[in-house]
């Protein structure tokens, strides 16, 4: 990373409040949306079931988005392979909806989940083992990225592998990951991947209930991965981290263990989309190996671009909003929505290198 | 005539702006009076548009034409279209948003049977309804769905079938190549059961996986030749998918593989995969489908006829989903028609029983099973990228989307 | 000819008794039939071997004969038919339609008829054909063409033939000539021949056994050799569409993800030229070597827009650069689709990149594959020269060095930029124009190939063009020897996981560029 990004945000005050009011304010009104879906339909504050459900899925992204601006934005490890641990997060709470399905599959096996049984699988692998259990896959949900990340960090930051180098190795291995989980002799179920959820914690999925509970879940935990990112970017280790992102070899020779320093970042920011994963996999009801596909990974980081990384409203704002008009250019202009899309992106390159928070700061840093 | 909702411009502003603006978008009209609305679920961009494009444009011509017929129940036909970018995920939001946003009464989509999957929860909560029109491994039936397609019965066994027979080459051993997915696993494995019933040993079956748009089958098309070169003739059954077709023909071709030697019999390969490979070297393999651009009759001339004149281009041939998105709009109309109103359980009801003279040149009728009977054909690769009809059922057969030939079928009965 | 064909005639009759109903004209009738009944007229026409027969069996066998309704028999040649037998013009009727069994006893007739044709091509079809046809009624026709034959070609492809047919003789001594003959070829279809005639022959066990550990210890060395050319293929293609990244991203360091596209371009532009050039018989031939030239210049045109455009304002963030170009992939993978339509286009392969080519030691090789090796071979050889021995190259050399030495000493460093941006991405057009020969020419075809690009430069060493190379090759042969116990997705899985560690212990490759330009 250049010298010339390398500010850290500094804000005036009344500034520093707008952004933070936003932030609230956007909290505060994801969280109104389930009970303005409760308002007659032709109410004007009316939320139809389609918005709630699809700001739930919106959310899983932020958090996604956060844990890369974590790592990138603050610590200048760009990686492209985000999607993986997110995915990853996303496979073991699927797991655990795989096996909550138990007899009520097609088949009717008491333990095998269905693309087992029609494959001709007479036993439970043993990395099945234990996902019956809520907290242990919540438990994977986290660790399996976390550990993923670390070994992977540590081979990479210990070589001294930074910058584009890096971006190309983690793009290397989502891309290994999705060709691995595509085999349908792995035991994830191939292409398809796992869908038919039925229930978790009790609750039957697909009704209006479990949506606002799951609804509520991720919304919890994405504005907690807001303030634990927010202490941690105000810490010391939070200044470390900039210092790391502007200059590197300086930080070492001034006594910083830089490995550890991004060690420790990289696998809490894998951790965090792991998270993001396991609340996406119940509200969208699938999980397929197209997660792990590079192109998921580069477009999730585009998101932090857009919004403007290095602020943590940036990523939210970033996920929120591109996801929206993707969602919205879909409809309206099928034919067309990859040229405005990917025109945004080229255009928030060249002319916007902050993001759209960077449009707030203007001006005052000239 | 695509509608496109009136999407509030303040929705650009994003995020939590966004979502703010959102509720505003309004439900569409109710549901019988205005337009009737049909959700054409193709995937426009990503890797699945190669295939799913033609299908979207199919039901945007037989929108137009019932249109011009003076509509359903007096009532026009509109078009929403979306593009769920060959992103399942998006599969299910897109689904979602069409029957709760814009309120459709028949959505006509989806290609790959995981598109299918990630869209059933969706349909069957908001009880819509969802026309299927492509061969697909069967082992599922969901009273929201009308499967058009071949279920692995009227396809798979057929072929095979055809192959072990005089006039197919007597083949004794057999290659099952397939793309790493579902159907291929599915349908290899009801193959594998069939052929040893049929006194074949699993010794003479080969069973080979590749991944998504695998392009170099130098390797795979070597083994190939050493498999056959143990004294029994033999056969290859491909169940590779679409963009992977392309490399493994020219593979075929270019190892000298005749038809006469190892002929093959493909599932997922037809006119429109043919026509971006040059086919002389590749006369006489074969595939398997219900329905071939080849086929003569008047319901296919009309067909064809109706898609030269909407398409405009020359070039561009039909195929058996669109053959069946083709059918399964006919039955759709005339289920409403029937009903007398496009409400999802009456149609449903109307549906059964429903039958249609397909462009295929037989009647194809709707089961109680969701899916269509079908005739089977079996075309030769020609030259000008055409199949000929070397062999065909002589009446359209009825699905068994629950194969006989997965004994854990049994179970499920069973458990009912 | 017409004295050759006689005298063919005439040696046939002898060969083949001749049966009192076989007439010639009742008997081609039944070519009309159903495909049972062809197939038997097929085998009678060429048990009879009336030279009569030639035309009509090769124009069944080629779609160009026709039935009228009453069932007269039509030949098409050239676009004008006439009547089968009578040879009188007519009105054009309905294609007799053959299925592989037809087919298949075509080949054997046809191998009867042409045996002593005049042509080396036809004869030494006419021997293939025979040899998978193989009857003992064939015996005596292949010795008395064999004592005819001198070209050497034919002759081993006869005495196979032979051998073949020997294979299912009455005689037992007969049947062991043929296993012995049959011992030394080295061919998959030998093999299968003796296994086939094992079953028939349980007394004759132990000497075709023999025969076929001989064969297959042939095979083994044959097969070891298809394996290393199949991995010399995979690192040709790899090397081509990793070649053009090698010098945008290793040499000027930008992150083109846009990459996979200009290889797409190329492709379509290939597409292009071949459907310009259809109408024109005498340069259609000519139209993949024209694309090549002329998908450079496109995709290069592309590559100084998009450089001069966009990229000059990124230079020195290659992050933003990778993301923005990936944007670019977007539009440009869009832009194609609406342009040509989402379904795959047809490139046609000329008829010198078809089937295969046999080398000794009965290896054989895939032609298509073999000129891709040494197209790649050629396009990096002239991207070495013009890096080493031209004036482009010197001031590219001199920017990537020291840019404002460069600068300072007249060079313009904004031209140069521009230039081998183009340089790069005109390469991997060319590239494309061979991957159009193997791959799908659809929207996608870049996608595919961006990350094993990436992972070569990486592997090979940026800024290398040696280390590519031998970085693609590398990966291609190891991915080929991998392939066979591993499966092609594992072999793959290993290889990219291969190289995360390999980069973990040498971050900069196999081929390190040293100095100042390595530390960006």
């Amino acid at each position: 990373m250049s010298a010339t990004t390398a500010e850290t945000p500094r804000l005036r005050p009344t500034r520093a409040l707008i952004l933070r009011g936003l932030l609230l304010a956007g909290l505060l009104i994801l969280a109104l949306l389930p009970l303005l879906n409760r308002l007659p339909p032709d109410h004007a504050l009316h939320a139809s079931d389609f918005i709630v459900s699809v700001s739930g899925k919106w959310m899983c992204y932020a958090m996604l988005a956060l844990a890369i601006d974590l790592a990138w934005g603050y610590a200048g490890i760009l990686s492209l392979g985000h999607g993986a641990f997110f995915a990853l997060g996303g496979y073991a709470i699927g797991m655990h909806l795989m096996r909550l399905i138990g007899p009520r599959g097609v088949y009717g096996h008491p333990v095998l989940p269905d693309f087992m049984v029609f494959l001709g699988w007479t036993e439970l692998p043993w990395y099945w083992w234990g996902f019956q259990f809520f907290p242990f896959a919540l438990l994977m949900a986290l660790a399996v990225p976390g550990l993923l990340a670390g070994l992977l960090g540590w081979l990479a930051f210990r070589s001294r592998i930074t910058g584009v180098y890096l971006s190309i190795i983690t793009q290397a291995m989502t891309y290994a990951l999705m060709l691995a989980f595509f085999r349908n002799d792995m035991g994830f179920g191939g292409n398809n991947g796992f869908t038919d959820f039925k229930e978790l914690l009790g609750m039957k999925l697909n009704t209006a209930g479990a949506r606002a509970a799951l609804f509520y879940a991720a919304l919890l935990s994405l504005s907690g991965a807001v303030l634990l990112c927010r202490h941690l970017t105000r810490s010391k280790l939070g200044r470390v981290l900039v210092a790391v992102r502007d200059a590197e070899s300086r930080v070492r020779f001034l006594g910083y263990s830089t490995v550890s320093v991004k060690l420790s970042v990289f696998v809490l920011s894998a951790m965090l989309a792991g998270l993001g994963g396991a609340l996406y996999v119940p509200l969208v009801g699938i999980i397929n190996p197209g997660e792990f596909s590079p192109g998921n990974s580069i477009e999730a980081v585009i998101w932090v671009a857009v919004g403007g990384r290095g602020t943590l409203v940036g990523a939210l704002l970033g996920a929120f909003s591109v996801n929206a008009v993707k969602t919205w250019l879909t409809s309206f202009a099928p034919d067309l929505w990859l040229f405005a899309l990917g025109g945004l992106f080229v255009a928030v390159t060249l002319f916007l290198p902050r993001g759209l928070i960077g449009l707030m700061r203007k001006g005052e840093e000239r | 005539m695509i509608h496109r909702h009136p999407f509030s411009r303040r929705a650009l502003l994003g995020g939590a702006a966004g979502a703010l603006a959102l509720p505003a978008l309004r439900p569409a009209l109710a549901q019988n009076s205005g337009p009737i609305r049909v959700g054409v679920l193709h995937s426009l961009s990503g890797t699945m548009a190669i295939s799913e494009t033609a299908l979207r444009d199919t039901v945007l011509m037989m929108v137009e034409d019932q249109n011009r017929k003076g509509g359903i129940l007096g009532r026009k036909l509109e078009a929403v279209v979306v593009d769920p970018a060959s992103n399942w995920p998006l599969f299910a939001e897109k689904a979602r948003e069409l029957l709760q946003v814009h309120k459709v009464d028949v959505t006509f989509g989806c290609w790959t049977s995981v598109s299918r999957k990630s869209v059933l929860p969706v349909f069957e909560e908001l009880n819509g309804l969802l026309f299927y029109p492509v061969q697909y491994e069967g082992e599922e039936q969901s009273r929201n769905v009308f499967y058009t397609g071949a279920a692995p019965n009227q396809q798979a066994i057929p072929a095979v079938d055809y192959l072990m027979s005089d006039d197919g080459g007597s083949a004794r051993r057999i290659a099952l190549l397939g793309t790493d997915y579902v159907y291929p696993r599915t349908t290899n494995r009801i193959l594998r059961a069939f052929l040893n019933s049929k006194g074949i040993a699993d010794a003479d079956i080969l069973e080979e996986y590749t991944p998504f748009g695998h392009s170099d089958w130098q390797g795979i098309v070597s083994r190939v030749k050493t498999f056959a070169s143990q004294g029994k003739k033999t056969a290859i059954v491909s169940t590779i998918n679409g963009d992977a077709n392309v490399p493994f023909y020219r593979e075929l071709g270019n190892q000298g593989i005749k038809a006469e030697d190892i002929p093959s019999v493909a599932f997922s390969v037809g006119e429109e995969e043919l026509a971006g490979i040059d086919t002389k070297p590749l006369v006489g393999h074969l595939a398997a489908w219900n329905y071939f651009m080849s086929v003569e009759g008047p319901a296919n001339a009309e067909f064809k006829q109706m898609w030269a004149s909407y398409i405009k281009n020359p070039k561009r041939v039909t195929n058996d989903p669109m053959e069946a998105t083709y059918t399964g709009f006919r039955m759709w109309a005339q289920a409403v028609t029937q009903a007398r109103t496009t409400a999802v359980d009456a149609v449903r009801t109307a549906m059964y029983g429903q039958k249609v003279a397909a462009p295929s040149g037989y009647t194809e009728q709707m089961w109680e099973n969701h899916h269509l009977s079908k005739p089977v054909m079996i075309g030769e690769i020609q030259e000008d990228g055409q199949f000929s009809i070397v062999h065909k059922t002589a009446d359209a057969i009825r699905a068994e989307n629950w194969s006989p030939f997965i004994p854990e079928n049994a179970n499920r009965a069973k458990a009912g | 000819m017409r004295v050759l064909c006689l005298v063919m005639a005439l040696f046939l009759l002898l060969a083949a008794p001749l049966r009192a109903q076989d007439r010639f004209e009742t008997l081609a009738a039944g070519l009309s039939g159903g495909f049972g009944a062809q197939v038997e007229t097929v085998e009678r026409l060429g048990a009879l071997g009336d030279a009569r027969a030639l035309p009509l069996l090769q124009a069944l066998g080629e779609g160009r004969l026709q039935k009228r309704a009453d069932g007269t028999l039509l030949l098409e040649q050239d676009g004008t038919v006439v009547e089968a037998v009578a040879g009188t013009p007519a009105a054009p009727g309905e294609t007799v339609r053959i299925n592989n069994r037809v087919r298949a006893a075509l080949r054997g007739a046809l191998g009867r008829l042409q045996l002593v044709a005049p042509q080396e091509g036809a004869r030494l079809q006419a021997a293939d054909g025979l040899f998978r046809s193989r009857s003992a009624d064939n015996i005596p026709l292949l010795e008395q063409a064999l004592a005819r034959e001198a070209a050497p070609l034919v002759r081993a492809r006869m005495e196979l033939a032979l051998a073949a047919s020997r294979l299912v003789a009455a005689d037992e001594a007969a049947r062991r000539q043929g296993i012995e003959i049959l011992s030394g070829s080295g061919s998959a279809e030998a093999r299968s021949l003796l296994l086939e005639a094992r079953a028939a022959n349980p007394a004759l066990a132990a000497p075709i056994d023999a025969a076929i550990a001989a064969i297959d210890a042939r095979l083994q060395i044959r097969q070891a050799a298809e394996t290393v050319f199949q991995g010399l293929s995979l690192g040709s293609i790899l090397l081509l569409a990793a070649l053009g990244l090698a010098i945008t991203f290793g040499v000027m360091g930008i992150i083109n993800m846009a990459h996979g596209e200009m290889v797409m371009l190329g492709a379509y532009t290939t597409v292009m030229v071949q459907e310009g050039f259809r109408g024109v018989p005498w340069l259609a031939p000519w139209s993949l070597p024209v694309s090549v030239p002329a998908a450079f210049l496109v995709t290069a045109a592309v590559g100084v827009a998009l450089e001069r455009g966009l990229i000059r304002h990124l230079y020195g963030r290659p992050l933003e650069t990778l993301l923005m170009t990936f944007g670019v992939g977007m539009i440009l993978q869009q832009a194609v689709r609406l342009l040509f339509g989402a379904q795959n286009r047809e490139v046609v392969s000329p008829a010198w990149m078809q089937g295969t080519l046999a080398l000794p030691g009965d290896i054989t090789v895939t032609q298509n594959r073999l000129w891709i090796i040494l197209f790649a071979l050629v396009v990096l050889g002239l991207a070495v020269a013009a890096i080493r021995f031209t004036r482009f190259g010197l001031e590219m050399r001199a920017v990537v060095q020291n840019r404002r030495i460069a600068a300072t000493m007249g060079i313009r460093t904004g031209r140069v930029d521009a230039m081998t941006f183009a340089f790069g991405s005109g390469i991997a057009g060319m590239a494309g124009v061979a991957l159009s020969q193997v791959d799908n020419v659809s929207p996608n075809l870049g996608t595919g190939y961006i990350i094993d690009s990436f992972m070569v430069v990486v592997f090979g060493g940026v800024g290398s063009l040696a280390g590519t190379m031998i970085g693609a090759f590398t990966l291609g042969i190891v991915n080929k020897l991998l392939e066979p116990w591993a499966g092609a997705v594992l072999a793959k899985i290993a290889v990219l996981v291969g190289i995360m560690l390999f980069i973990q212990r040498r971050p900069k490759g196999l081929f390190a560029l040293k100095g100042r330009a390595a530390e960006q």
